[in-house]
């Protein structure tokens, strides 16, 4: 236990650059897949092979991606940049079903009229479309930052990445602790990562939840 | 005025929704499209408001051709209302209805203020202006929908099958809320329906389309009942189109018996026929001073005893009729 309190320093860094690593391509992933995803709806032809290949890149072993990026980059193996690049990757290639699945959740009828009052193109998706796809999307997210919270991990094998440098250390000293605590932490970070999404999701669904009609009163 | 004039659309696979229709609707009146499933009254309707482009032809509004405007402008100055009115699921009953409002930059009070006023005058409780569209019924949501058609006070109010989608009872209410409204607001109205009886009740004009989008016959409903352009249109209308053109004739003066003991009233307002036991018959169909021959014959055909009760705007039995009233003035 006197490990804890003598390294309280490292361990708190290590946290927050583990936060980091993951967050950072979960917010990158989000703002490239939700353009992405809305082209896919509308030439219906890329949908599929979008959702593909979005399945065979996420298949990818992570420690691969992480040594063959900076090959890819011209980043030095040890840079931060090629977890987040790397994170980025599995992001958008998860987000994109979500966020096309979400967009094609939007009824017909609530498409047809909100073209038909008169909404332009873009301001339907940002005011119609997209807040109708949150519950959709918010599913992907939170598996998405969940599973990138235990993959940054991973990096500390090529010598980056959070609390996964706990490990190392532990390991290589023969020494428990600095595991356990690595192990604790991380899964209280992805704990405390998915109540804060679940949390923001019912702020901005209050419609989601609301009960079904109780018999026809007109 | 919305004037068609040799209007085709084929869509892309070739199918000819509509087919060199020409057609002049007449302003602040309702004018309702009929005809069998397929035959083209969607895409009509759907091309006043460009959500659907035309093939050729022309279409224009008061002689402004509707292709020399931008689109999404043109539709934030028509109505429009569809079978499950489409509702924002995300908004809340209010802001639905001022969502057009919105759209034209009105500020934020204004727009709630009249969304408001609106959700009384198609006769929903204001109460409900906070819940979402899924904690309301059917006939509530078809309400909503009306009253966001009409926010921006459009000339124009395009309606496909607004009420197939709720019960008999209900829609029944919802049309008779229609006219009342159609009668303080004097809209254009174009109105599809395949229901020729709605068509009847609601239309000053309606146009019997055939499949393949062609126009069969374009009259006031008393006209299309007495006098069926071709066969397709008496088939249309029905074996029973003699009943229903009784809808167009207008007893002034059926001449009403008192009230018997046998009905058994409330405050006034007649509850049912006695029948000796503690249980009461069924009262059957009640009309009005100034409803239609159909309306009174309906009430005595629906009436246990043969007697056809008639009651004022508030409800209170002012008399009945018999059926050999009804009878003599089906023969004059
Ligand atoms: N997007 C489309 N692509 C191809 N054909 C279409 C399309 N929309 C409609 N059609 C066809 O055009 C014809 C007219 O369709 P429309 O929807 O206007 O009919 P409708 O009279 O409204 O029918 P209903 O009473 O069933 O609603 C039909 O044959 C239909 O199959
Ligand atoms: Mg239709």
């Amino acid at each position: 236990m006197n490990w804890i309190g003598d390294n309280l320093g490292l361990i708190w860094e290590a946290l927050r650059e583990h936060l980091y690593l993951a967050i950072v391509p979960v917010i990158l992933g989000l703002i490239i897949s939700v353009p992405l995803g809305y082209v896919a709806t509308r030439y219906s032809w890329l949908a599929n092979p979008l959702i593909a290949f979005g399945g065979v890149l996420y298949s990818l072993p992570s420690i691969a991606l992480f040594i063959v990026i900076p090959a890819i980059l011209g980043t030095k193996v040890l840079a931060t940049i090629n977890i987040i690049v790397a994170l980025t990757i599995y992001t958008v290639s998860l987000l994109i079903r979500n966020v096309i699945d979400g967009l094609r959740s939007v009824p017909p009828d609530v498409r047809q009229s909100a073209i038909a009052v008169g909404y332009s193109p873009l301001h339907r998706v940002i005011t119609v479309d997209l807040p109708i796809a949150v519950p959709v999307i918010f599913t992907g997210l939170r598996v998405v930052t969940v599973a990138n919270i235990s993959m940054v991990s991973v990096g500390a094998v090529i010598g980056i990445g959070g609390l996964g440098e706990l490990f190392t250390l532990g390991f290589q000293k023969d020494f428990l602790t600095p595991v356990v605590v690595g192990v604790v932490l991380s899964l209280l970070l992805a704990l405390c990562a998915d109540l804060i999404l679940v949390t923001l999701q019912r702020l901005l669904t209050p419609w989601a939840r609301v009960a079904t009609p109780v018999g026809e009163v007109a | 005025m919305i004037e068609f004039e040799d209007v085709t659309k084929q869509y892309p696979d070739g199918t000819v929704a509509v087919d060199k229709l020409s057609l002049r609707i007449p302003s602040n009146q309702i004018t309702v499209f009929v005809g069998p499933s397929g035959c083209g009254k969607t895409t009509s309707l759907r091309m006043i408001n460009r959500t659907i482009e035309r093939t050729s032809g022309t279409i224009s509004i008061d002689g402004e051709d509707i292709n020399g405007k931008d689109p999404v402008t043109l539709r934030r100055g028509i109505g429009y209302v569809i079978q499950n009115a489409g509702l924002f699921p995300h908004k809340t009953v209010v802001e639905n209805v001022a969502t057009v409002p919105k759209l034209l930059g009105w500020d934020k009070g204004k727009a709630h203020g009249t969304a408001m006023e609106l959700l009384e005058r198609v006769g929903l409780d204001v109460k409900l202006a906070e819940r979402y569209p899924a904690q309301l019924s059917g006939g509530q949501q078809q309400r909503v929908g009306v009253a966001r058609a009409l926010a921006a006070d459009p000339k124009i109010m395009l309606m496909d099958e607004p009420f197939s989608a709720v019960d008999p009872i209900v829609r029944h209410q919802l049309q008779e809320e229609l006219l009342r409204l159609q009668r303080d607001i004097g809209k254009t109205i174009v109105f599809v329906t395949h229901d020729i009886d709605e068509a009847i009740k609601l239309g000053d004009n309606v146009a019997v389309l055939r499949v393949g989008g062609k126009l069969a016959q374009f009259a006031p409903p008393a006209e299309l009942l007495a006098d069926p352009a071709d066969d397709f249109v008496r088939g249309f209308v029905g074996q029973d189109r003699g009943y229903r053109a009784l809808t167009f004739v207008h007893p002034e003066e059926l001449p009403l018996k008192p009230v018997p003991d046998e009905l058994a009233l409330k405050d006034g307002v007649p509850v049912g026929w006695k029948n000796g036991s503690a249980d009461l018959l069924p009262l059957g169909a009640l009309f009005k001073r100034g409803d239609s021959l159909r309306a009174a014959l309906d009430a005595v055909l629906t009436s246990p005893t043969g007697s056809g009760v008639c009651v004022d705007d508030d409800g209170k039995a002012i008399g009945v009729i018999d059926q050999s009233t009804v009878a003599e003035a089906l023969r004059s």
